[in-house]
């Protein structure tokens, strides 16, 4: 690389990138859009995907992705994946998940307190966990740009409700990432499909991924984006399809083999990474063998065909009709109506959901683009409408809804709806409350979110304790409360007393969730992995200027400027070239920088001779890439050291 | 004491205070408002400008969702002239409460004898679906009282709409200068306030039908 490239890099650089995230159950990615394009950023080992799995090793270091996936078979209780399933919600309500995953909940956990996961001998929180993953892609793309990335768009179930919503924040704060917007994971990958596409049309999104199903039916109008319903089931999944095959395997091994290996974490997670190769393999094979090497050298095999398995799995595929029904019915169509069906999620490539979205929508749906990555491009496509739009996406505009509505806790336990489901956000609504007794200061109000009409039944989300109430005779004051669902699905809370015009102080305790204390606290802890990170960053970007000074120098032995030197200086040249590609292959920043200045100390010469030869060439004529030196002086001199701003 | 109205909705499409609606004009005004007020297009602006964007474009979203559908826009239209829609209801409740007795409605003259006799089929259909039997003739009959309470439905916004038209009317002739007496306002309020009443027991009905029918 020349130097003006690299410095049109740096140019760019000071127009911070906004990235978009999928932080899936089972897979996350991170994309961005390039020029008019979203693509995805591969991680270091090249690959798109990274698995939603984090695992502390020996030394206590936080392992995240393809690398930790060992440690799930090896030391299960110092890994842990599809942490999604546990985002925003509480002891009580993942007693299910805890039959089915194996989570591990910390021992002294008290009642009303935010989960956390033991890993190892540490415990987490799943915003924490779910921090360290975004920590990776952010990293990861850091590593692509070669600058920092510190603030994102990042994609939720379309499903999820505000704790679930709030959590996912939580987890790019304390990641160090400023979260500029929640995505609907279904809405996002329309924006993806519907790049291109400037028609007017009516679009379902079926999205099954590795624990969530989603379903949105937008309006496509000249780049507007309209979400018109949404509806779902935010614990449905792939996953549920493995456990399934997981139970069966068990009984078999139990039943055939004689031995129950429900208690190994081991065996179970052996059985759990062969299960989920036959259920990859049933997408396109007929039939399949399960194959599963236990310890202690015995081998369970089981032949599954395409029709055993339809069967098994059809009470889980056939739980997303309700949601696709009721989606249909909010929006007011039939399956007429609707011009597109897009499939998006890595579990719509099982034929079953297949036939099942075309039988729902009475046509053939589209699957182009690649169902594990195209939530990430549109989350992409989202940040670059947010960071202001290219030519690509200036047209471009999302209209999304809240999925759930959202009420008040009225006396006796029912639930008075102040906002409904499926309404445009922002969206705000405002609501009066007054005392019962003389004199009363204080009035709590409980808010839920859900369809049901007990307020026990609904998602608790907060309780609000408005403060602060001038005395009154009862009946008098006039609180007036304002709720306000943000355009990411997230709740804010105001309240005044109308007739003093007093700002009421409000206390919220949410129902299921962190404090800002403690995101606060969680931030601060997080700063020991910043350090990390930065370190890390230092030697990729070394690393980087490494690569290009020992191409620059490779150009420069090929030029006639190569014999002009002394054999001293070439003998030289050559010692301290072997010297940095041998620390280029470790981690030691200072290392690396010290190689790579010693090795342009004794360019120096070499630099100089070939800037004259370049220069007389240019003058007789010639240009720059006739006298094979490329774009700019190929010396390795002017290359500007990489800036690294923290 | 109704809460106060904070924006009133015609004026922010810039609309007379008329009840028939060009809905495609409203919606391409709704399209062509979002651009210029939403969230996503001031995210690089300062916190207050971001703040303003929010606040505007809850009310707009507000607004098109209220205007856009014919009940919504109606009842909402009344409650600027005035009428306490949620008070009758919770005078309703209140009286239900005092009486001991369910909530009372009144069901529309021309559906007595109708109304009557689907209370009977909905009774007959719960047991049987309790006692676990399946009755699919007087499921049949249930489908098609439902078939006729849905078309019934559908009359009422005809009826609606006609008043609708009488209520446009009067807007026109006082803005053209001439009198319009209160009390001819206060007929078609009345008018299109007893439409409404009807549909949503209508509505109820066809609630509990599906509800007995779906379970």
């Amino acid at each position: 690389m020349g130097s003006a490239a690299f410095q049109r890099r740096h140019i760019r650089m000071a127009n911070e990138r906004i990235v978009g995230i999928d932080l899936g159950t089972t897979n996350s990615l991170v994309a961005y859009m390039e020029n008019d394009r979203p693509v995805v950023i591969p991680g270091e080992d090249g690959l798109n995907l990274v698995p939603s799995v984090v695992a502390l090793d020996e030394r206590d270091q936080i392992i995240v992705g393809n690398p930790a996936r060992k440690y799930l078979i090896d030391t299960p209780e110092r890994a842990v994946y599809s942490v999604k399933r546990l985002m925003g919600r509480g002891v009580e309500d993942v007693q299910g998940e805890l039959k089915l995953f194996p989570f591990r909940l910390a021992d002294d956990l008290a009642p009303g307190e935010v989960l956390r996961i033991k890993l190892g001998n540490k415990t987490y929180t799943p915003p924490e966990i779910s921090a360290f993953i975004l920590r990776q892609l952010k990293r990861n793309a850091e590593r692509y740009f070669g600058a920092p990335v510190t603030k994102a768009v990042i994609t939720v179930p379309a499903y999820f409700n505000d704790a679930q919503r709030q959590a996912t924040k939580d987890a790019g704060r304390i990641a160090g990432l400023e979260v500029l917007r929640l995505v609907n994971e279904p809405t996002a990958a329309s924006l993806a499909y519907g790049l291109d596409k400037k028609e007017t049309a009516t679009v379902a999104v079926y999205d099954l991924g590795g624990g969530t199903f989603d379903i949105s039916i937008l309006k496509l109008h000249e780049g507007i984006f309209e979400v018109i319903a949404t509806n779902g089931d935010t614990h449905l999944g792939g996953d549920d399809i493995d456990n399934l095959l997981i139970a069966i395997a068990l009984d078999d091994i139990q039943g055939d083999l004689g031995i129950d290996v429900r208690r190994s974490g081991e065996a179970v997670q052996t059985i759990r990474k062969s299960v989920i190769d036959a259920k990859i393999a049933l997408s396109s094979n007929d039939e399949t063998t399960l194959d599963v090497k236990l310890p202690e050298g015995k081998r369970y095999q089981r032949v599954i065909t395409r029709p055993q398995y339809e069967q098994l799995i059809r009470p889980v595929v056939h739980r997303t009709v309700g949601p696709v029904r009721q989606a249909m019915k909010d929006a007011g169509l039939t399956a007429k109506q609707i011009d597109e069906a897009v499939l998006v999620g890595g579990s719509t490539r099982i034929p079953l959901v297949r036939k099942l979205v075309e039988d729902q929508f009475e046509r053939t749906p589209h699957a182009d683009l690649n169902p594990d990555e195209v939530v990430a491009l549109g989350a992409a496509v989202q940040a670059d409408i947010l960071a202001g739009g290219s030519e690509a996406t200036k047209e471009m505009l999302l209209l999304d809804v809240t999925p759930l509505s959202l009420g008040i806790e009225s006396l006796g336990g029912g639930v008075v709806k102040i906002i409904h489901r499926n309404s445009t956000i922002p969206e705000s609504a405002t609501e009066h409350f007054t005392t019962g007794v003389e004199g009363q200061t204080n009035v709590a109000i409980h808010v839920v979110q859900g369809e049901r009409e007990l307020a026990k039944d609904c998602r608790s989300l907060a309780r609000f304790d408005l403060k602060g109430i001038p005395p009154m005779p009862a009946g008098l004051p006039r609180i007036e409360v304002k709720f306000l669902l943000d355009a990411n699905g997230i709740l804010h809370v105001s309240a005044r007393e109308a007739r003093s015009g007093k700002e009421s102080e409000i206390e919220v305790q949410p129902s299921y969730g962190l404090t800002d204390e403690q995101v606060e606290g969680m931030i601060l802890e997080s700063f020991d992995y910043a350090e990390q990170d930065f370190r890390q960053r230092q030697v990729i970007e070394a690393r980087n200027e490494a690569t290009t000074i020992l191409a620059a120098l490779e150009k420069g032995r090929k030029s006639p400027t190569w014999d002009q030197l002394t054999s001293l200086e070439r003998t030289n040249i050559a010692k301290l070239e072997a010297a940095l590609k041998a620390v280029t292959r470790e981690d030691n920043y200072q290392a690396i920088r010290t190689a790579i200045d010693a090795l342009n100390q004794a360019t120096m010469h070499l630099a100089e001779l070939m800037m004259d030869s370049a220069v007389s060439t240019a003058l007789k004529g010639k240009n720059m890439e006739t006298a094979n030196v490329g774009e700019g002086p190929a010396s390795p001199h002017p290359i500007a050291k990489a800036e690294i701003k923290n | 004491m109704q809460p106060p109205v904070p924006v009133d909705y015609f004026a922010f499409f810039g609309l007379p205070y008329k009840l028939n609606l060009d809905t495609a004009q409203v919606e391409r005004d709704f399209y062509a408002l979002s651009r210029k007020l939403h969230p996503d297009i001031n995210a690089r602006g300062n916190l207050p400008e971001q703040e303003w964007s929010l606040e505007k474009t809850s009310q707009l979203n507000d607004a098109y969702r209220t205007l856009k559908d014919p009940i919504s826009r109606t009842e909402y239209l009344l409650r600027l002239q005035g009428v306490q829609l949620e008070e009758q209801s919770k005078a309703a409740t209140e009286e239900a409460r005092k009486t001991g007795s369910a909530k009372k409605q009144v069901v529309p003259p021309d559906l007595l004898e109708e109304v009557f006799e689907l209370n009977m089929q909905l009774e007959e259909l719960r047991m049987d679906k309790k006692m676990g039997e399946d009755d699919p003739a007087l499921e049949r009959e249930l489908q098609d009282a439902k078939r006729h309470l849905s078309s019934k439905q559908s009359e009422m916004l005809n009826e609606l709409s006609a008043a609708w038209n009488q209520w446009d009317a009067l807007v026109d002739r006082a803005s053209a200068g001439k009198n319009v007496e209160d009390s001819e306002r206060a007929a078609v309020r009345d008018k299109m306030l007893d439409i409404l009443n009807r549909r949503s027991y209508l509505r109820n009905l066809l609630r509990e039908v599906d509800e007995v029918l779906e379970s």
